[in-house]
């Protein structure tokens, strides 16, 4: 089983976010990035599912040389080789686009990626992928097994889940649960340094979208505690202060 | 890699490998991931995670410096300071564990066991199968090791072991254990032999438990052994070279304990400077005013020159040269510095920094083992003299 696993590079989950460029731009300086959290899901699941020599797991990043630290640590936790598209992620287009284009002659049984990157939080580039594709696409599962060419899904929906089945090759985005993220070992981490990494250069694909402009959310204001014992003067402070009553 | 928000990067950025920085990572992951959320109530309950220091075994963590032949991750010191630095970061307990595993009972083991002991005990020593200890101190010998009474007496083909070691690092739960013995006389710095004493021993018992004030996750508890019959191929190197061989660890063991003592300091000041800009007192945060600011100042500048104590230390013993000097030096400063640090970061967090509802607290009751353990400060100071004055 070759199973292909899309990874995002993202600002750390503590970054003070700010903009450049008349708002326009994310800036990144001084910023810290990390494997997409949710990516390290699937890469789990993936990896558990080609252990003890069932299959391979290759990981793939739309990204420029800067990335290669997360692709490093991908490998470390127990990817097999990577492939860098040697781009700047512009858009989830652009960027579904240029995945499509490796993975179609790659053979891959999966394709798998996170439920969304925790930096523009899209959640489109598996859809779009797997359309490109012209793949089944199946997305939030909550669970993965196979049998033969077969793979039994959980889906989670509301008030419940729906099982599916589906025939390779497919593509899945996958939600919490589907595989605790691990931690890469020592070995890996020097394993990681002699695994293959390899660069391939990006085809020519139109951008559909730009930003316009970010805007920060307004800051919390302070709280104000009233006692439990004082209900009218919780009233009066919705109604005078808060102004919602 | 530039800064981020509150973290603290500095020295190690400018000469560490990709692989450092994977390594400080992975630490920082399992710290975040299996430490912080119980390092309170470990600390509360006196209680050392076993099970915690066995799961940073599977990832490497225990045999850092170890060849991987002996199942070892085979790294060097850069990488190993790294580690501690990011676990210490969250609980100096689990570090100290982490510290005194790897570079006292492993590295003696690895520095001067034969090829059979080595693959006897590196290997379950090294994957956290085993939990080691180290046992030089007594109750009446701390800075004074070489007057220790603790005797062993060839007897046949064993060591009759009689004595007790005292504050020793994983004495209880610790799976096997080095331990420095008389086998000459009193102050002859060749009457001292190091030997191998695995748990379950006859006469290999475990005794008081100290109730401390600080590192209170990493057990600390007496050694007994009364009448203790140890096969004398456990002896490690040569029989009265066991003094020597202590130092020649201990020089390494300052390098952990400096890192110890960076990590906290490391997790004070970041702890300190978030406050800083998110308490307001008068309108505004507190990290405007001068008085505050200064202190971050000074906490920065000092852990900073910490680290490239640490790192000049780490690189010489990499490179295998001698660094005594050079380690007694990043021990002395950087376990000063933590102790001043974590007190300044107290004194910033003010009323809130003495509940255990913040951090500080805790590593600022962590910290003061850092000027004690492996080596006083003036100890420390002891040995940079005697280099200095040669």
């Amino acid at each position: 089983m070759k199973i292909l696993v899309c990874i995002s590079n993202v600002p750390d989950t503590t970054t003070k976010v700010s903009f450049n460029n008349n708002n326009t731009e994310f800036n990144t300086n001084g910023v810290q990035f990390i494997l997409n959290p949710y990516d390290e899901i699937a890469l789990a699941r993936a990896i558990e599912l080609t252990e003890g020599g069932k299959g391979t797991v290759t990981v793939i990043n739309v990204g420029l040389v800067d990335t290669e630290p997360t692709i490093r640590k991908a490998l470390a936790i127990g990817a097999d080789d990577a492939i860098r598209i040697n781009a700047a992620p512009s858009d989830s287009y652009f960027v579904a686009k240029q995945l499509a284009e490796v993975a179609k002659s790659g053979g891959y049984d999966i394709i798998m990626c996170g439920r969304e990157s925790i930096d523009y939080n899209g959640a489109q580039v598996p859809s779009m992928l797997a359309e490109v594709l012209d793949y089944p696409s199946i997305s939030l599962i909550k669970k993965i097994e196979f049998t033969g060419n077969e793979a039994q899904i959980d889906r989670e929906i509301e008030g419940g889940k729906e099982v599916i089945t589906v025939s390779t090759p497919f593509v899945v985005s996958t939600a919490e649960g589907v595989a605790e993220p691990k931690i890469p070992n020592m070995r890996g981490i020097m394993s990681a340094r002699t695994k293959p990494l390899q660069v391939v250069e990006p085809v020519a694909v139109e951008t559909l979208s730009s930003f316009t402009s970010f805007e920060m959310p307004t800051p919390r204001g302070n709280v104000k505690l009233i006692s439990a014992d004082e209900p009218a003067k919780l009233v009066e402070a919705l109604n005078a202060e808060a102004k919602v009553i | 890699m530039a800064s981020n928000n509150n973290e603290m990067t500095g020295a190690f950025d400018m000469s560490t490998s990709e692989s450092v920085k994977m390594v400080a990572n992975m630490a920082k992951d399992f710290a975040e991931k299996h430490i912080r959320p119980d390092f309170m109530i470990w600390d509360e309950a006196q209680t050392f995670p076993v099970e915690t220091l066995k799961k940073m075994g599977e990832l490497g963590l225990l045999g850092v410096l170890v060849p991987e032949e002996y199942g070892g991750a085979g790294l060097g010191y850069f990488e190993y300071v790294a580690a501690i630095v990011e676990i210490s970061k969250v609980c100096g307990s689990v570090g100290l564990s982490m510290a005194a595993h790897n570079s006292l009972c492993t590295g003696h083991i690895m520095y001067f066991g034969n090829e059979e002991q080595k693959r006897k005990w590196l290997t379950k020593l090294c994957t956290g199968e085993w939990i080691g200890a180290w046992g030089l101190t007594e109750a009446n010998t701390g800075s004074d090791a070489m007057r220790m009474t603790t005797t062993a007496v060839l007897d046949g083909d064993h060591y009759v072991l009689n004595g007790a070691k005292n504050w020793i690092t994983h004495g209880k739960s610790g799976d096997v254990a080095v331990v420095m013995v008389r086998t000459g006389e009193i102050g002859d710095s060749n009457g001292i032999s190091a030997i191998v004493v695995e748990r379950g021993t006859p006469g290999f018992s475990a005794g008081k438990k100290e109730n401390k004030l600080g590192m209170r996750a990493s057990e600390t508890t007496e050694m007994i052994f009364d009448n203790c019959r140890v096969p004398k191929e456990n002896m490690l190197g040569e029989v009265g070279q066991g003094f020597r061989q202590a130092m020649q660890i201990l020089d390494g063991g300052r390098i952990s304990i400096a890192a110890l003592s960076l990590g906290i300091a490391k997790g004070a000041y970041e702890a300190a400077l978030a406050y800083s800009k998110e308490r307001h007192q008068f309108g505004q945060p507190i990290s405007n005013f001068q008085a505050i600011a200064f202190k971050l100042a000074d906490m920065a500048t000092r852990i900073e020159a910490s680290e490239l104590l640490i790192l000049q230390a780490a690189d010489m013993k990499n490179r295998g040269v001698k660094m005594t000097k050079e380690s007694a030096m990043a021990k002395y400063y950087a376990s000063e510095v933590c102790v001043w640090a974590s007190n300044e970061a107290v004194q910033i967090f003010g009323g809130y920094g003495y509940t255990k509802d913040f951090p500080v607290e805790k590593f600022y009751r962590d910290s003061k083992l850092c000027t004690i353990g492996e080596g006083t400060s003036e100890i420390q100071k002891l040995v940079i003299a005697r280099d200095v004055l040669r």
